[in-house]
This record gives structure tokens, C-alpha cells and sequence, in this order.
């Protein structure tokens, strides 16, 4: 294990890593955020979600900072007393979960139908790809907003609820897919006519076991590096849907939610309540972001 | 050249007729139409009537053809919400929509054009590595949260600018334009500002690429050594050169620009279709819905579609190279 571990860190990726103060600040950053929010039941100052410890009297209290701020609550509170500091912790879990479970999603079905046709060529190719086209005219957060919304619409409105956040991940992995399909179908194309495709095609192994076991780890290579870019986006388009109110509900608001809540008391002068939250979004965005250009850098040297 | 044109207007009306039937399964078989008009008190009888007056009892096929010819013609039927013709609720709401995404497509190639070529010349200045930094900051930054920060600083805290709706608007037949009025242009600044500021960053990132891109190739050596004037270089060589992927790739940001128009509109109550469906969705307001879905293709494929034949008419290369490469891509 050490051994292992020392050899990753002499290697090209964590040499790179080392060498790049953009790449150090994101990680650090990203990983603040991390903990934070991952570790919220544990780090969090109050659980804004148990109604027995909210108080009203505590309501839209400033920053601990202004004159009228205090140490309880470091930055101050919402319209219904919530601390804003751990529901940001909270919200930033939200957040990056759907975005995660979003671009596995988009991950999985991109790389199972870009190497469907690549591998199988074709009419199924000639198919999936014209689709693909298609969708890629569109921009993503439309195709989101649209599923989101059919999805609204044919299911009942006391179960929207429940079904928020499964058709928030699908809704953004359906507009995110293509991507994925195409890079993997470039990569197939090339690798399909490589030895070793032709060496298991003749000793008698199956296409899907050689599309999945040998074909599929020789193109992953360039659809992590989407993936990291495309987190980036759906962490956005989350936040996006949730603020124009057709994602995350207020009873486990995501940064989205918790921006559009916040947007009331804007006139009123409670800025922190938008403002906090909003901060949070764009450190996350950016810390995700930089380190998805890092990576593309170091893992391309054709490119720098 | 013929086969080329005549495949994408084929693919346009197949995206079309895909969209139209999504908006017809939407429109027809989401929410029973008799229950909501009769509500609960019609006996069966007459839903019976009801359901043969709307066609509902006609086979699938024809109930689509009626779908489709009322589509083209406009007609989406009733707003569930608000009572009107969805038509007349579109045609209020399309100048207000058009004219901030015309207005921010304007600032952006405006603003982001000399940006973009300004960074490529002063590859390692100050100015051009802040404006680079800045960009970075407009693609991270979601286009909702840009709208309420100018609304903090320039509405809230300095009094300067308004943030809500459009302000005064005058009328010319259909067409209703906040335009011509003081109070509609310094409604429309601050929406148009948030709307462009992605596209800004976009353009100028792009410019600066295809600038530096341009200026490493063969042509523009040899135009140095012929010893012709930096400016002649830059802007008669390597600008023009710039200048179509950077069209093409506004073309097609002009539908992302309508899209996100949906958002824009939400952060600044501007009266447009962006808000209207929105609030269809929230309200479930299935016409209105399948309308806006309808129009928002329409308007995408009739950009692509565009931008593909100006590509053509524009670049030799293309249609020189379109024997070899005709076989799909």
C-alpha cells in the first residue's frame, strides 16, 4: 500500500499536481467543501432541520460580524431562524450529490451507447449518433428544464415532492449523455481495428465482453476528464432549475433552493441570506472547474 | 451540394415532427381534457358528447393531423391558467424575449470582438491575463446568481437602475417594444447586461484561440517577412480568418441565448416567454407548455439550420471537400 502510494506520488499525474499552484488551491478548496459538507450531521453548529431547536426570535439575524450579529449563529439566519451557515453545509451535500449521481448518470448511458456504436457501426451507429446531433443543438439546461417539466406534469403534484430528486438526476443526465457517447465512439473507432480487438474477435470472445472488458478501459481516459468538466455543469444546472423552482423542494433545500428562498428578502436588505449561499455555489463551480482544466492539461502533453 | 441541403431540412422536419409528437402525447394524454373542462359534475353522457365535439373519439392518426394542422396554423387551444388563447399569450410575450436576446447577442459580439483580439495581440500584458481571469469568472458564474449580484449593487444598494419588468412599452400593430421609451431602455439594461455577460466571456475566449490560432500559420509569416504594417497583419489577415467559426458559433448561441432567456426573465420579472413557461410548468399549464416547446424547436432547427448553409456558402473548402465526406459523420 505504501509502496503503491509513494510510486503514485513520483508519477506524471502528482508531479503535474505538485507543480501547479491552481491545481493545489482547487483541491484544498474542494476538499474544505468536502468535509464540510459530507460531514455535516457531525460539523454542523445547528441541525436546521429539526423544528424542535428553531426559533422564531432568531429570525433574518445578521452576520456575527455586523453589530447586531452574534456568536451563535457565524452567518447569521434565515426568515424562519434557521442557521445559514449549516444549512449552507447541508444544501452544498444536496448539491453535489445530485451532481454526482447526475454525471454517472450521463457517464453510464454515454459510454454504454457511444461504444454500442462505435463498436457495432452501421445503422445503430448511423441512429444513435443522429439523436445525439440533435440533442447537442439544444442547449443542456433546456433538455433539463423540459424533462423536468413533462415529469412534473404526468405525476401527481402531492408526489412531487418524493419524486424530485430521481427526476432532477435524470432530467440532467438525459441532456448530458451525448458527450460521453461521442468521445467514447472516437476512441472505439480507432481502438476496434487495434490487435487485440482482432486477436479476442478471433479466439472466439463475445462483442459485448470484448466492448466492455477490453474495449472500455483503453477509452476512459478522456471521459474522466469530461466527467470533472460536466460535474461542473450539472452542479449549475441544479442550482439553476432549483432556483427557477422546478427542482430541489425547501424541506432539504440545495444551494439552488436556498438562493431562490433567499431572493425575497433581497429589497429588504437580508443580503446574506442570497448572498452566502451564492458564494458557496461559485467556490464549488470554480474549485471543480480549475481542477478539470488541470487534468485535461496533464493528462493531454499534446495540448500544452 | 442539393443532396446536402435537401438531408438537413429532412432532419429538421424530423426533429419537428418528434417535438410535435411529444407535445401531442403531452397535450393529449396528460390530464383527462373532458374532466377538466366539464369538472366533476358532467354525467356521462355528456362527456360522451364532449369527448366526439374534441375529436377524442377519432382514431390516433387523425387526432395527430388535427394536432398538427392547428400547430402550424398556431393554435394550441386554451391556457389551463390563464383563460386565454395560447396563442395571443405567445405573440404578447415573443417582442419582450426577442428583444433581450437580441440586445445581449449584440453585447456580446460588441464587447467580446475587441476583447478576444485585444488578449490574443497582448498575449502576456496585465490587462489581457486580468480579462482572462475575468472570463473564467463569467463561465463559473451561474447566469441566474450574475443577475442578482448587478441587482444588489446597481438596484438595491446604488438606486441607479430598475429590476423589475420591462417599463414603458409603446405599441406598433402587434409588436410591443420598450424601445422607443427612456424607461424601457434602462429597464432593459440590466437583464440584457446578465444575459450577455456568458456569451462575453465565450466570445472573447474563442476570439483569443482562433486569434492565436491564426497568427502561428504560414500565410501570416510570410505577410511579415513581406514586411506589411502590424495592423494590416492583424486585421486584414488574421481577424477575417477569425471571423467565421466565430459567426457560426454566435449563430448558434443565439438559440442558447433564447433559452437562458428563461432564467434571465425569472431573475428581473421580465415579461417574456422564458417566464411564461415557467410558470406553465409550475402550474402544470399543459397547452401553454406544448406550445412553448413547439416554438423553441422551431426557432432552434430554423437556426441550425441557417447557420449550416451560411457555413457552406461561406467556406470553399467545405464544398469541395463534401464528395469525400458525404457518408455521415
Amino acid at each position: 500500500m505504501r509502496a503503491a502510494l509513494a510510486k503514485f506520488w513520483d508519477g506524471d499525474l502528482a508531479w503535474s499536481w505538485r507543480h501547479t499552484p491552481v491545481a493545489i488551491v482547487a483541491t484544498v478548496l474542494l476538499a474544505i467543501l468536502l468535509i464540510a459538507s459530507f460531514g455535516a450531521d457531525v460539523l454542523a453548529p445547528h441541525n436546521p432541520f429539526d423544528l424542535a431547536t428553531i426559533n422564531l426570535i432568531d429570525a433574518l439575524k445578521p452576520p456575527v460580524w455586523h453589530p447586531e450579529g452574534t456568536q451563535e449563529y457565524l452567518l447569521g439566519t434565515d426568515s424562519q431562524g434557521r442557521d445559514l451557515l449549516s444549512a449552507l453545509m447541508y444544501g452544498t451535500r444536496v448539491s453535489l450529490l445530485i451532481g454526482l449521481a447526475a454525471v454517472i448518470g450521463a457517464m453510464l448511458l454515454g459510454i454504454v451507447l457511444g461504444l454500442i456504436s462505435g463498436y457495432a457501426g452501421g445503422r445503430i451507429d448511423a441512429l444513435i449518433m443522429r439523436i445525439a446531433d440533435v440533442q447537442l443543438s439544444f442547449p443542456a439546461i433546456l433538455i433539463a428544464l423540459l424533462i423536468d417539466g413533462v415529469a412534473r406534469v404526468v405525476v401527481p403534484g402531492d408526489m412531487h415532492e418524493v419524486i424530485a430528486f430521481p427526476v432532477l438526476v435524470g432530467a440532467i443526465a438525459l441532456a448530458g449523455w451525448p458527450q460521453y457517447a461521442r468521445t467514447v465512439r472516437g476512441s472505439t473507432l480507432v481502438e476496434k481495428n487495434r490487435e487485440y480487438v482482432q486477436a479476442a474477435r478471433v479466439i472466439g470472445i463475445s462483442s459485448p465482453v470484448i466492448m466492455f472488458r477490453h474495449v472500455l478501459p483503453n477509452v476512459l481516459g478522456p471521459v474522466l476528464v469530461l466527467a470533472t468538466v460536466h460535474l461542473a455543469t450539472a452542479i449549475i444546472t441544479e442550482a439553476t432549475l432549483s432556483f427557477l423552482g422546478v427542482g430541489v423542494p425547501p424541506t432539504s433545500p440545495s444551494l439552488g433552493t436556498l438562493i431562490r428562498v433567499g431572493n425575497d428578502f433581497l429589497f429588504s436588505g437580508e443580503w446574506w441570506i442570497t448572498i452566502f449561499p451564492g458564494a458557496a455555489l461559485v467556490l464549488l463551480v470554480l474549485s471543480v472547474n480549475l481542477l478539470g482544466d488541470w487534468l485535461r492539461d496533464a493528462l493531454n502533453p499534446r495540448l500544452s | 451540394m442539393f443532396a446536402f441541403i435537401l438531408r438537413r431540412l429532412l432532419q429538421a422536419a424530423g426533429v419537428l415532427l418528434a417535438v410535435a409528437l411529444l407535445a401531442f402525447v403531452l397535450f393529449q394524454y396528460v390530464g383527462d381534457p373532458v374532466m377538466i373542462m366539464l369538472g366533476q359534475e358532467g354525467t356521462p353522457a355528456e362527456r360522451d358528447q364532449l369527448r366526439k365535439d374534441l375529436g377524442l373519439s377519432d382514431p390516433v392518426i387523425v387526432q395527430f393531423y388535427h394536432f398538427l394542422t392547428n400547430a402550424i396554423q398556431g393554435e394550441f387551444g386554451l391556457s389551463l391558467r390563464q383563460g386565454q388563447k395560447v396563442s395571443t399569450l405567445l405573440r404578447e410575450r415573443l417582442p419582450a424575449t426577442l428583444e433581450l436576446s437580441i440586445a445581449a447577442a449584440l453585447i456580446a459580439l460588441l464587447v467580446g470582438l475587441p476583447l478576444g483580439v485585444y488578449t490574443a495581440l497582448k498575449r502576456h500584458g496585465k490587462l489581457s491575463q486580468a480579462l482572462l481571469a475575468f472570463s473564467l469568472l463569467g463561465v463559473s458564474l451561474p447566469t441566474f446568481l450574475i443577475g442578482i449580484l448587478l441587482i444588489l449593487v446597481f438596484s438595491v444598494s446604488l438606486g441607479w437602475l430598475p429590476s423589475y419588468g420591462r417599463g414603458d412599452t409603446i405599441k406598433l400593430g402587434w409588436w410591443s417594444t420598450g424601445l422607443l421609451t427612456k424607461s424601457g431602455w434602462t429597464h432593459l439594461v440590466l437583464p440584457a447586461v446578465t444575459l450577455s455577460l456568458f456569451q462575453v466571456a465565450l466570445v472573447l475566449r474563442l476570439v483569443r484561440s482562433e486569434m492565436l490560432e491564426v497568427l502561428r500559420t504560414d500565410y501570416i509569416k510570410f505577410a511579415r517577412a513581406r514586411g506589411l504594417t502590424r495592423r494590416a497583419i492583424h486585421f486584414g489577415h488574421a481577424l477575417k480568418n477569425t471571423l467565421v467559426p466565430v459567426i457560426t458559433i454566435m449563430g448558434l448561441q443565439l438559440g442558447g441565448i433564447i433559452a437562458f432567456a428563461i432564467v434571465t426573465e425569472t431573475v428581473f420579472q421580465w415579461p417574456g416567454m422564458g417566464l411564461l413557461f415557467i410558470q406553465a410548468v409550475q402550474f402544470a399549464d399543459i397547452p401553454v407548455m406544448a406550445a412553448y416547446l413547439c416554438l423553441i424547436s422551431l426557432i432552434f432547427v430554423l437556426i441550425n439550420l441557417t447557420v449550416d448553409l451560411l457555413y457552406f456558402a461561406v467556406d470553399p473548402r467545405l464544398r469541395a471537400g463534401l464528395g469525400k465526406h458525404s457518408g455521415g459523420h
